[in-house]
């Protein structure tokens, strides 16, 4: 088994859901993973991780590669095992077609905004030419809407690889690509730092298939072939002679562009994914309801240390994202312990909104009026009966309402934990949207899922209220 | 007369107020007592120290042979025997709010005297319809009137059968006839052989209803003896006060928190 890391959200040709069949993946990435594993014997298995993830995520062993146009550079060269570069491209710029003729190269944008993917290096030469010239970097999360923004007229030019570049140009157009690249670079895999063994076998697999002409015939298949490759195999100590005549870039026929006229077929994945958000999302909510009601009990009954222990951690965890928690349990301590994706995500949300519910509890049980307390007490019941017969049946009460709409907050909160590669129904609904180039569809489907969950738990939340509120 | 209730030179203070500086008071088996003053003289202060919900800083409460010593409250278990002795009705009457009014009867001899639920149901029945309010059985407290969820604060009272029972301003909430009904209502149980002591500031209602009255005021009891002699010739200035003004001493009707989940400010 190779275990392969990739961002399906990153869409064709890299990596994308395939249109055919949505929980199967294709891209050249996945041809150069499968080439790889068939190299060395082994069945190949991809990996969902967020691309800003691929490398933290290869070194706490989620997978043993990262394969998803992660491009060369010193500082990665530096922290992990990378192989050698197996595909060469070029940072293109895109302008409006009536700036064609005066922003040519990046020192025509002083003063000018410029997108691009943040954690790039493309981003980094922005930051470069900004600190010389003036030049506004925009960092995105993603490498569409740089060219969305591009043509409203938000932005004055995207700088990104010409793969980008070009299949923006196809699906959307509205701009023109300069042909004057400003940079070239590589994509290479990337493993941990703690495995050069296997890095050295899949660069010999990779060198193989340069020599033979497979990795070749991927790139035309998908369309991304230029005689810049042959130059980069050749650096790679393979024999020019192998290699087959140089030939322009071809089209792309196999590029999703489609546009989601085929719907349904995302269907079942997308409630399946619906499924894991369900799931994740009552798991974490009965460690949240468990776990609340110990702090809250703690922070009441306990002694005083013990009360200032739990007021921290509610205060900790109340007072950071529940993002940054996310990244440290899952990131943070893979070097003590290394949770599987699921269970980190588990954890994590069901710890954060423990400090939540245990805010509700404690709320609820101050709130039964001292005099009631006293009452029982003077009749004979023990600290601990008054607890049990009075004060906890009515704060439960008053903690059902809140706790529900708790509950509906995490069945959206849920869909953070994509970022340790967890594909639940946001991010598969990501991924789809890539796929069919669209956001509307998959966007409105997800919606009614979430709706579907949602909608019934806010009206029991409001009922609840209604019934308990004394009125 | 045998002393049940004892209570010798109580000292107590809240934050740097003293409240009560020396109160002694006695209370016998078979007697109504109104422990009388203006708002703010620290009835309920005595009335809770003798319950054990707040600590004394010096002097003795002894009820029925148990002796509450001054400082911090001694633990639930060892107040057993005066848990047993005491029952007090509160000026809200804090009926759980949860359970039905049978329920609210029942609760502490089920669970503090370990009864079968039945044999508790049996009794709760037999108090409510002495006190005609057994019609109510089933009602949550919320939906009472004022002088029903009062009734049934004196039964889940006695349903523990206590020899000593504290009320701390019974009549706020009463129109004159509940009043007159409530004074029959102490009167029996006196006859039962109980000692009552009644925080009230309502002149006429202890007039008419206690055996004897003691006037609080600057925190020691300055004067006491037959209702008929110390409210109709008063001896001391602060039992004058009280007659002249009736109006003023009205003590604000503490008001039960409204049962809301959007009570959050309170919380």
């Amino acid at each position: 088994m190779l275990r392969w890391g990739g961002d399906a959200e990153g869409g064709a040709p890299f990596v994308e859901a395939d249109p055919a069949d949505p929980a199967q993946v294709r891209g050249f990435d996945v041809e150069i993973a499968a080439l790889i594993a068939r190299s060395l014997g082994r069945e190949p298995q991809f990996v969902q991780v967020g691309w800003s993830c691929i490398e933290p995520s290869v070194e706490r062993g989620d997978f043993d590669i990262g394969l998803s146009g992660v491009e060369d550079s010193p500082a990665r060269r530096a922290e992990h095992s990378v192989t050698i570069p197996y595909y060469e491209f070029r940072e293109v710029l895109a302008v409006r077609p009536p700036d064609r003729p005066r922003f040519r190269a990046l020192a025509d944008l002083g003063g000018r905004r410029v997108a691009t993917l943040g954690g790039t290096m493309a981003y980094q030469m922005l930051l470069e030419e900004g600190r010389r010239t003036g030049l506004v970097p925009v960092s995105y999360d993603d490498d569409v809407h740089p060219y969305a923004d591009l043509a409203s007229g938000r932005v004055d030019a995207v700088l990104l690889d010409d793969i980008i570049a070009e299949r923006s140009l196809r699906r959307t157009g509205g701009f023109v690509i300069q042909p004057q690249p400003v940079a070239t670079g590589h994509y290479v895999g990337v493993l941990s730092r703690a495995n050069p063994a296997l890095r050295d076998s899949v660069n010999a697999a990779l060198r193989a298939a340069m020599r033979n002409g497979s990795l070749e015939r991927i790139f035309r298949h998908w369309g991304v072939w230029n005689e810049s490759q042959l130059e980069l195999f050749a650096r790679q100590e393979v024999s020019a002679g192998a290699l087959s005549s140089p030939s322009p870039v071809g089209r792309a026929p196999p590029l999703s562009e489609a546009k989601g006229d085929r719907g349904e077929v995302y269907l079942p994945a997308l409630l399946r994914a619906a499924g894991i958000t369900v799931l994740l999302s009552c798991l974490s909510m009965a460690i949240a309801v468990g776990l609340g009601l110990l702090v809250a009990a703690g922070r009441i009954y306990g002694p005083a240390l013990m009360r200032a222990g739990l007021a921290t951690y509610v205060e900790v965890t109340r007072g950071t994202p529940v993002l940054l928690q996310l990244f440290v349990i899952y990131y943070g301590l893979s070097g003590l312990v290394r949770l599987p994706a699921f269970l980190a995500a588990v954890l994590g949300l069901g710890l954060n909104y423990a400090a939540y519910e245990s805010e509700i509890y404690r709320a609820a049980l101050e709130a039964i009026p001292r005099s009631q307390l006293e009452a029982a007490r003077t009749l004979g019941l023990s600290e601990r009966q008054v607890l049990r017969l009075v004060r906890a049946p009515q704060a439960l009460r008053l903690a059902l309402a809140p706790m529900t709409n708790d509950f509906v907050a995490l069945l959206k909160d849920s869909s953070l934990v994509s970022v340790i590669t967890v594909v639940e129904l946001t991010k598969q609904t990501a991924i789809y949207a890539t796929n069919v180039g669209s956001w509307a569809l998959p966007g409105l489907l997800c919606a009614i899922v979430y709706l579907a969950l949602s909608l019934p738990l806010s009206h029991l939340a409001r009922r609840l209220e209604r019934r308990w509120s004394g009125a | 007369m045998s002393g049940l209730l004892l209570v010798r030179e109580l000292r107590l203070s809240l934050g740097t107020r003293e409240i009560l500086r020396g109160v002694d008071l006695e209370v016998s088996a078979g007697e109504v007592c109104a422990l009388m003053g203006i708002s703010g003289a620290g009835k309920t202060s005595v009335l809770r120290s003798i319950a054990a919900l707040q600590r004394f800083e010096s002097g003795s409460i002894a009820v029925n042979g148990f002796r509450l010593a001054p400082g911090p409250l001694p633990r639930e278990s060892r107040l057993r025997p005066l848990r047993r002795s005491v029952g007090m009705v509160f000026q809200a009457h804090s009926l759980f709010e949860h359970l039905t009014v049978i329920e609210n009867v029942g609760l502490a001899p089920v669970h503090a005297l370990g009864w079968a639920p039945e044999r508790a149901g049996d009794l709760a029945h037999k108090l409510l319809a002495s006190l005609g309010v057994a019609a109510r059985a089933d009602a949550f407290p919320r939906q009472l009137s004022g002088g029903e969820a009062q009734r049934v604060a004196i039964a889940r009272v006695l349903a523990l059968d206590p020899v000593v029972v504290l009320m701390d301003e019974p009549t706020s909430a009463l129109d004159p006839a509940r009043r007159a009904a409530l004074g029959s209502t102490l009167r029996a149980l006196a006859r039962e052989g109980r000692g009552l002591l009644i925080a009230t500031h309502d002149v006429e209602f202890a007039g008419a209803h206690a055996d004897r009255v003691a006037i609080l005021a600057s925190g020691v009891v300055v004067e006491q003896g037959r209702p008929d002699e110390v409210l109709t010739r008063p001896s001391h200035e602060a039992t004058r006060e009280l007659l002249r003004t009736p109006e003023a001493a009205t003590e604000a009707t503490e008001a039960v928190r409204p049962w809301s989940i959007h009570g959050k400010e309170h919380m």
